[in-house]
Order: structure tokens, then sequence, then C-alpha cells
């Protein structure tokens, strides 16, 4: 059974469809990224499959619950954990975790139990009696997260956990994420990351309402609409990339190129080899130092089908 | 209470579901420890109304006592050019004038220049003037003018003052026209009920007790949901199983307790500082002010459930606040009002707790003399209520 279903999702607000049949399933045990613009639909999406917000036609099922028939039920099965720090500054940890033991209608020696499980599983306990506003970014989203999975959630939310905390904090908590799907829990998190993106098991990118994208990451750099049939992509390194890239773009094989850091991404026709890449290179003027073949990555995919979607929805416009 | 969930699979788990107060007791624990925390809050409750207490109850007294007076009497002056100021009948007046309790001569001047500089300059609040027939005209047997100048930039000192000099000129007319040992034919014996003393504490405690309560109950209440719209922790509230039943109470009952003990601290700050007697049943007072603070409470949700910031919340409460001090009757008496302003006090809460607390301290009166005011209440607490919970639903869609 899918830890969560969407089922041709709709939700309009008046005339104005904010959500247009969004369809996926997220498997147990999956970290879900959830992607796309802002004001794309995606808080809208998440909103109708926590139960907060009715759709307006189609199915969402959580946890085997239907989002319509029962969504307390679908409240007590899942956590969530808002983008901006949201617990209390002035409670203690203890006192954060203990309101929410309360809310989920965990009472006395078992909420005790599952707070210090909580606890050491997000090694928080060294700070439970310091108030939760002297915390760093860092361990305040990690005691957010604990609140969110006091009670046991098969299912966590996390709409941008890592907005606006450190680099090393960002790096502790998604393997503390992994951790935690290693154990059975699934995850559905947006962010607009991409090294996080790349990092789930599987993604979805809507825009505009629709989802225009959705996989692991391996299947999305190989959609056809990034990676057209009879195309291949090469990494050059080379010194002056500046010249380089035009010396390149004069090549007539090369279909696109773009400066990526101190090297050249180039899309080009795959009867060309590395070997006669290297020659005509030589021959323009440029020194590659290295050639290496090249996915495309998710950056690329999301922009090239952005792109794709933005024209379509002009030219309907345009009729 | 104790059958609530252990397990997401066990029955208890339908008793759970079915309650409409649903984290009610999360939310009232994490509420008090806010309260606790918030030294402000406890401030505003238990400190200031002592303060305003004391302010009003021992510094203010509306009663017009001791007015400084001038005199400029003219009728010795042509007998005696001496140093004996007036005549006989001129002194008689200034007598009855000094023994009434309002009037404090303080000064004899000698010109209309003097007598005119005095009030101008705001040392003398009234001044009188006797002219030099004085005495000539009441042995005639004709009417004797005495000219009574009072300052009106006050205007209940102003008006007191006009009505015990004309007392004194009409009694002291009657005596001269009445034959030895004859009463006049009316005698007025006037007796105060309730505040036989006309003290000011007794008028204005319990006018104050029903204004200091609104700032707990509107005010508090405001900001506590507020605080939670702008650190987006409601947000998160929604995600939760509380239901808006259970979130409403558990954020009400604490502030709800904070008024009472607030109440009963002013109540016996009243009784026991003060010395304002409460006639009629405490017990009742304290039932019926759970009606006001229920609406007011109400009115508190209400605006937390439109405001978005602290300062806006902070607009609004002022919005319920000034009405409540102004057209309730606790400064100005309603009867006096414009019929706009009188119509409006019947959409002020703070209108019928003013005639509650008044009437069950300083009257004695019972259910049955107020029962209309405690519907009232109860009827506007239960329409802020409604709107209040209809915005919340507005807000999560």
């Amino acid at each position: 059974m899918p830890a969560i279903v969407a089922d041709n999702l709709v939700r309009k607000y008046g005339d104005f469809t904010a959500v247009d049949g969004v369809s996926f399933q997220v498997q147990p045990g999956e970290v879900f990224g959830f992607l796309g613009p802002n004001g794309s639909g995606k808080t809208t999406v998440i909103k109708m499959l926590t139960g907060i917000l009715p759709v307006t036609s189609g199915r969402g099922i959580v946890d085997g619950i239907d989002v319509t028939n029962d969504p307390d039920g679908v409240k007590q099965r899942i956590g969530y954990m808002s983008q901006k720090f949201s617990l209390y500054d002035d409670l203690t940890v203890l006192e954060n975790l203990r309101f929410y033991a309360q809310i989920y209608g965990l009472r006395g020696k078992e909420a005790e139990r599952k707070i210090e499980l909580t606890m050491q599983q997000n090694a928080i306990e060294p700070y439970k009696n310091r108030l939760a506003g002297k915390l760093s970014g860092g361990w305040k989203q990690r005691l957010a997260l604990s609140c969110a999975m006091m009670h046991g959630p098969k299912i966590l939310y996390l709409d941008e956990p890592t907005a606006g905390i450190d680099p090393v904090a960002r790096r502790k908590l998604w393997d503390l994420l992994f951790d935690l799907s290693g154990q059975g829990i699934t995850f559905f998190v947006t962010t607009h990351y991409m090294d996080e993106a790349e990092r789930c098991s599987h993604l979805a990118y809507i825009y505009y309402g629709k989802l225009i994208a959705d996989g692991t990451p391996e299947t999305l750099r190989e959609i056809p609409e990034v990676s057209p049939p009879g195309t291949r992509r090469f990494e050059i390194a080379t010194k002056d990339v500046t010249s380089a890239l035009r010396r390149a773009r004069t090549l007539p094989f090369i279909r696109s190129a773009t400066i990526f850091g101190r090297s050249i991404h180039a899309l080009m026709q795959d009867t060309i080899s590395e070997a006669e890449l290297q020659r005509e290179l030589e021959q323009a003027g440029v020194h590659p130092e290295e050639i290496r073949p090249l996915l495309p990555d998710l950056e690329d995919v999301f922009v090239e089908l952005t792109y794709r979607r933005q024209s379509e929805l002009e030219g309907s416009r345009a009729l | 209470m104790h059958l609530l969930n252990r397990n997401t699979e066990s029955g208890t788990e339908v008793a759970w579901s079915n309650n409409p107060f649903r984290g009610f007791r999360a939310i009232f624990y994490k509420e008090s420890l806010h309260l606790r925390r918030d030294s402000m809050a406890i401030m505003f409750a238990l400190l200031i109304p002592i303060v305003e207490m004391i302010i009003l109850g021992a510094a203010i007294d509306t009663n017009v006592r001791q007015v400084k007076t001038v005199v400029f009497d003219q009728s010795g002056l042509m007998e005696h050019a001496s140093d004996v100021e007036g005549s006989q009948s001129s002194r008689a007046l200034l007598d009855r004038f000094r023994s009434s309790d309002t009037f404090k001569i303080y000064k004899y001047v000698y010109s209309d220049e003097a007598l005119t500089h005095e009030m101008v300059s705001g040392h003398a609040k009234v001044g009188l003037k006797i002219p030099y027939d004085f005495d000539r005209q009441l042995l005639r047997g004709d009417s004797a003018q005495v000219m009574v100048l009072v300052d009106g930039s006050d205007s209940s000192v102003a008006g007191q003052t006009l009505n015990v000099a004309s007392a004194i000129g009409l009694d002291e007319s009657l005596r001269r026209m009445l034959p030895e040992g004859k009463q006049p034919a009316i005698d007025i014996r006037p007796k105060v009920m309730f505040n036989p003393d006309s003290r000011s504490p007794n008028f204005f405690l319990p006018g104050l007790m029903t204004v200091l309560l609104l700032f707990v109950t509107t005010m508090l209440t405001a900001f506590s949901i507020v605080r939670e719209k702008e650190r987006g922790t409601l947000e998160q509230l929604f995600v939760t199983p509380v239901r808006p039943l259970g979130l409403m109470m558990g954020k009400i009952m604490p502030y709800f307790g904070l008024a009472m003990t607030e109440m009963l601290m002013i109540l016996a700050f009243m009784r026991f500082a003060f010395r304002v007697p409460i006639h009629g049943s405490v017990l009742l007072l304290l039932l019926l002010a759970m009606c006001y603070m229920f609406t007011h409470l109400s009115l508190g949700m209400l605006i937390s459930s439109k405001a978005n910031s602290q300062n806006d919340a902070m607009q609004r409460s002022m919005g319920i606040m000034l009405p409540s001090i102004f057209l309730s009757g606790y400064i100005f008496p309603l009867d006096n009002m414009p019929w706009i302003f009188y119509l409006m006090s019947f959409f002020v809460p703070a209108t019928y707790m003013m005639q509650i607390s008044r009437g069950i301290i300083l009257r004695g009166a019972g259910f049955g003399d107020l029962w209309m005011n405690a519907a009232a209440l109860l009827l506007m607490g239960f329409g802020a209520l409604t709107l209040a919970a209809r915005n919340f639903k507005k807000m999560i869609v």
C-alpha cells in the first residue's frame, strides 16, 4: 500500500484553478521531494494532503485514510513541520515536547516514554531545559522535527525544512532524515535547493497547478524533453572558459553550451565520439584539459521543463 | 479524560476523535506556561488595578468643598470707611456662605479691578460682590442684589457653587419674610440613599472594576492568538488534531482564571482598604461578572480572528475599550447623553456590567433586578464567539 496517493487532485478558488488534476504516489520509506516555484500550487497540495483544506475534486489517500472522509484521522497519523521555526520561544525544549505529546492525545507514562525516545532519536536531550528561543537555527529545526514526530507518525511533511539554516546543520538534518526513512518513515519534503532535491529518492515538480515531472532523479535526467534522442552531453574542462565557450559554439555539431564553474556543459550530436570532439576543439583553438560524458543535472531538467510548459501555456492562451 | 487514545489502532481512539474539545488540555497547559512567563500580563492584571484604585479611590473627590472665594463688600465702605468690613446684614449673609462648607472666603478686595483680577488669575473660583446699598434696600423692603461670579472653566464646580449660592439666597430671604418663630410651609429633608455620605470611592470603584476587567479579558486574549499568527505557530496547530473549540477554550480559560483572580483582588481591596460596603450578594456579583468576562473574552477572540499583528490587535482593542469607558455610564451619566450616544450605550457590554456592579455593591440588588443585564451580556458574547469561529474557519481555507 502506498503511503500517499494523490489521484487527480483539483482545488479551485472561484474561477481560479490552483491545483489542476495532480496525481502521484509515494511509497513507504521514500524521501519524496515536492518541487516547484512559489505560487505554483505546492502549498495547496500539502494542505489538501494534510487534511486542512477540502479538495474540490479527486482523491487524496494518506496512510490508507481518505482526506475527504476523515481529515482528523489523517491529522492524527501525520507529522508536519513548517518552513519557519514555529515552536514556542518562551517554552523550554521539554515543555514544547510535552505540549505536542498532549496535543496528539498522549498521556502520563506513555507520553514521558515517547518524549524520552524522541529526545534520544534527535539527540536533543542535553538541551531539554533550555528555552526554545535560545537554541541555534539547526537545533530549533531538530526540536520542530521532534515535535512533529512525537506521536510516532509514519508520514512526515516537511515544508522547506532547511530554509535559512547553515550548511552544516542542513547536512546533519538530511542525514537524520535518511536515518529515519531507513526506519520506515515516509518523508514529503519541499525545497528550493537542487542539491537537496538530488538526495531525494523520488521527485515531483509542479508548475502552475500541473504536475510536469514525476520520477527518481535518475529517470528525470533521462527524460526525452531534456535529452532529445541522438544527442549526448559532455563536460569540457578548460582554462579560459569564456573564450572557449564562444569558440565551441561555432562548431556545427554542438546544439547548446553553457558555463558551469570552470567548465563547459555541451549538448551535441551523438555521432561525434570523444576523440573527434577533442580534435575539433583543438582546431577551434580550445585546449580541453578533460572531456567527460555528462548526465543533465536536475536544474537543467526543471529549467527545461518550465520553459516548455510556459510556451505551452502561452500557445494555449494565443488560441 | 483518561480514556484518550493510547494506540492509534485501539477503540479508545473513537472517544478521542469525537470530542469537540479535543486539544483543550494541551492548549491550556501551554497557555498557562506562556502566562506565567509573561510578566507584562501579570502586571496588567494585578498591579495596574491597585494603582488605578488608589488614584481614583483616594485622590479624586468629586464633591465640591471649600471653594476659594473672594469678597468685595461695598456695603460697609459707605458708612464706616474704616477697618470694619461690611455692614451687619452683609456680614450675616457672608457667615451663611462661610458655614456652608462649599465656600471658603480667603480674601477681601476693595475694588472691581481687584475682584476681576482674582478671578482671571484663577486664584478665586467664586467672587461675591455686595453693593453699597445692600442694607438700605433691605431696610426699605426692596430686593437687595448680590452678585456671584463663578469660574465656568470647571463645570462641576460652577454648577454646584451656583446651586448652593442660590439656596443660601432663598433661605435668607425666607427667613426675613416669615414672622419670628414661623417655619416655611414646605420643609425638604433630603436623604441620599445607598451612598449616604456621597463618598467618591463608593461611586467610582464598582465602575472602575468593570473597566479594569476589560484589559485582561479583551486585550490579553486577543494578543495571545495574534502572537501565534505572527510566529506561524497557529498554522502548525491547524495541522494537528486540535479542534477549533478546544483551541478557543484552551486559550480563553487561563485568562478567565486570571480575570477572576483580578476581580477577587479588586473586591477585597475595595471592601477592606477603601471600606466600600457591599450590600448585595458577592456570589451573585461573581456569577454575573462571569457573563461579562465571557462577553469580553469572546470579543478578544473576535479581534484576534481579524487582526494580523499585535499592533493591529491593540488598536482594535482600544476601539472596544474607549466606548466602554465613556459610553457605559462610568464617568458620564447615560441619561444626559444625546440620544445617539444613549442608543450606542446599549451595544457596549460595560454598560450592563456597570448596572450589575453598582446595583449589587451599592444598592443590594438581586438577580430579579439584574437578570436582563446578564442576558444581554450572554447574547453579545455568543454573537461574538460565533463570528470569531466563522472567521477562523475562513482563515484555514
